[in-house]
């Protein structure tokens, strides 16, 4: 199977996470965003620079998912769920826990999983 | 500057109809608008149309000319796609060009063929409505990130998964004599706490089905419909749109719904009205915790209150806020690109005393609808004012 497509920044910060140095992009006024960005939607800054992610992030929300996309036929269920990192936030799968336990506050930790069902890579979240 | 009138509505019936094509299902509803208003084809100027997945469901885009020849219109004819917002922001699109006096008569609607392509399909291609990257790459699902905003909601404002359910029974009891609902069935409390669930806190009754079907409307100048006689006593009188963030990530407050706050305050001022006008309204319940965000973000409740509307009855056909009265996107079904001018024309109807739960609001005057696009990142409200 030939290598997909990466989509560019996107497939960097994927890789930066791997490596344990994962970063946001932030405005002078502090608005955190993940890649690729050009400008912040909140004040149109156009001066990003990059800045280290946090070491963990505290869950905001989550759902553990029953009826899944094709995509994610054999993770099912599953938890995804939103972690605060600073003033970035960030969707991911929760492993290393059972989806019962999950709750907002718990404190993760951030890095790159492979989807069950088709080995795609996507962001994790282990309780730390 | 006047208000566009309703001349007429067709809605075909919503529910599972996967042999027929999109192209048939537009037909229906526009051919019925069309014979309804009394307005000659060769009068429409112009044909606004919504459709969300018709490239993976039919294999089939630029549906906009396909569609004004399924209905015998020689006109300039766009799609619009705004996710579930399509046929909302269609009807905005129609009633710019009305009063901008580009049109005297314009067909708007909107068609989805949605269960030819099985339950897993069908929630991949819904699920394109939220950001690629960061969020279908993490395993969300429509219903996902809904059940990721209920969360929040119960967590910062109370409520729980049965008032939620209580939702669910209201619009499942409203659609039992609406004939164009998919699903014309009242539910117990039971039945809805008791389904299986599909993206916890959110179970199989707090999701609307997946549906075929298509609406649409004839819509004129007050101008026209003078000149020839025709019976539309319904004017658009607001039309308003707003945006969020894509992704759920990005957004300060996941328990509230700033794209339909701005709308709501763009369409109530365009109108002259507020909240305390409203007779009625039709919301985008794609889940049931929509339906809470939506009568929040219309001013019809303060942000935190909406929860309780539907367990303590303010909001069914006999409360003082009917909301929903065709059944909503729960029962009615939801034909993705169909939806925004299902909600006018139920309104309309409703107003004009012709809908079967028009009797809910006998004296009714002021309508709303809300139509919401994915995680309401887009969404267009309308408000719909009898004329005298
Ligand atoms: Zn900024």
């Amino acid at each position: 199977m030939t290598d997909p497509t990466r989509n560019g920044e996107f497939d960097d910060w994927l890789d930066s996470l791997s490596d344990g140095d994962g970063y946001y992009v932030e405005c002078d006024e502090g608005h955190g965003w993940l890649p690729p960005r050009r400008v912040c939607p909140d004040c149109g800054s156009r001066e990003l620079a990059d800045v280290s992610l946090p070491d963990t992030g505290e869950i905001a929300t989550h759902t553990t998912i029953t009826v899944p996309t094709p995509q994610f036929e054999n993770d099912a269920p599953y938890v995804t769920a939103i972690a605060d990192f600073g003033p970035v936030s960030i969707t991911g799968l929760v492993r290393g826990a059972d989806p019962e336990d999950v709750a907002i506050g718990d404190v993760v930790g951030i890095g790159v999983g492979e989807r069950e069902t088709t080995g795609e890579r996507a962001v994790v979240f282990r309780p730390r | 500057m006047t208000d566009p009138r309703i001349a007429g509505a067709g809605v075909t019936k919503f529910g599972k109809h996967p042999e027929r094509t999109g192209r048939d299902l537009f037909a229906e509803a526009g051919l019925e608008a069309l014979d309804q208003s009394g307005v000659d084809p060769d009068d429409v100027d112009a044909l606004y149309y919504g459709n969300f997945m018709g490239e993976l469901a039919e294999h089939q885009g630029h549906q906009g000319p396909l569609m004004a020849e399924a209905i015998g219109v020689d006109a300039p004819a766009t799609r619009l796609e705004a996710a579930c917002a399509s046929a909302g922001a269609a009807v905005r699109e129609a009633v710019k060009t009305l009063r901008n006096g580009e049109a005297e008569v314009v067909v708007v609607g909107g068609a989805e063929r949605m269960t030819n392509i099985g339950t897993a399909a069908a929630t991949d291609a819904l699920a394109i409505a939220a950001d690629d990257l960061y969020e279908i790459r993490a395993g969300m699902t429509f219903p996902g990130a809904y059940a990721l905003m209920a969360r929040v909601y119960f967590e910062e404002f109370g409520g729980s998964h049965e008032d939620l359910a209580h939702v669910a029974v209201k619009n499942h009891e409203h659609a039992v004599v609406n004939d164009h609902a998919q699903i014309q069935k009242e539910i117990t409390l039971e039945d809805a706490l008791e389904a299986p669930t599909i993206a916890s806190p959110l179970g199989l009754y707090d999701s609307c089905p997946i549906t075929d079907g298509a609406a649409a409307a004839v819509l004129t100048t007050e101008e026209y419909a003078d000149e020839h006689d025709l019976d539309a006593p319904v004017a658009i009188s607001g039309t308003g749109q707003g945006s969020d963030n894509l992704a759920l990530q990005d957004r300060p407050h996941l328990a509230r719904t700033p794209a339909a706050d701005k709308a709501t305050d763009e369409a109530y001022s365009d109108a002259g009205i507020g909240p305390d006008d409203v007779d009625v309204a039709e919301v985008h319940d794609c889940f049931t915790i929509a339906e809470v965000l939506a009568i929040e973000s219309l001013g019809l409740y303060e942000p935190g209150e909406g929860i309780h509307a539907a367990a303590d009855g303010e909001t069914t056909r006999h409360g003082e806020m009917p909301v929903n009265l065709s059944g909503g996107l729960k029962a009615k079904g939801h034909p993705v690109g169909a939806t925004g001018v299902a909600q006018l024309a139920t309104i309309a109807w409703v107003l004009d005393g012709t809908h079967p739960r028009a009797d809910a609001v006998p004296d009714g005057t002021v309508g709303v609808a809300h139509n919401a696009g994915g995680t309401v990142a887009s969404t267009t409200v309308h408000v719909l004012e009898v004329q005298e």
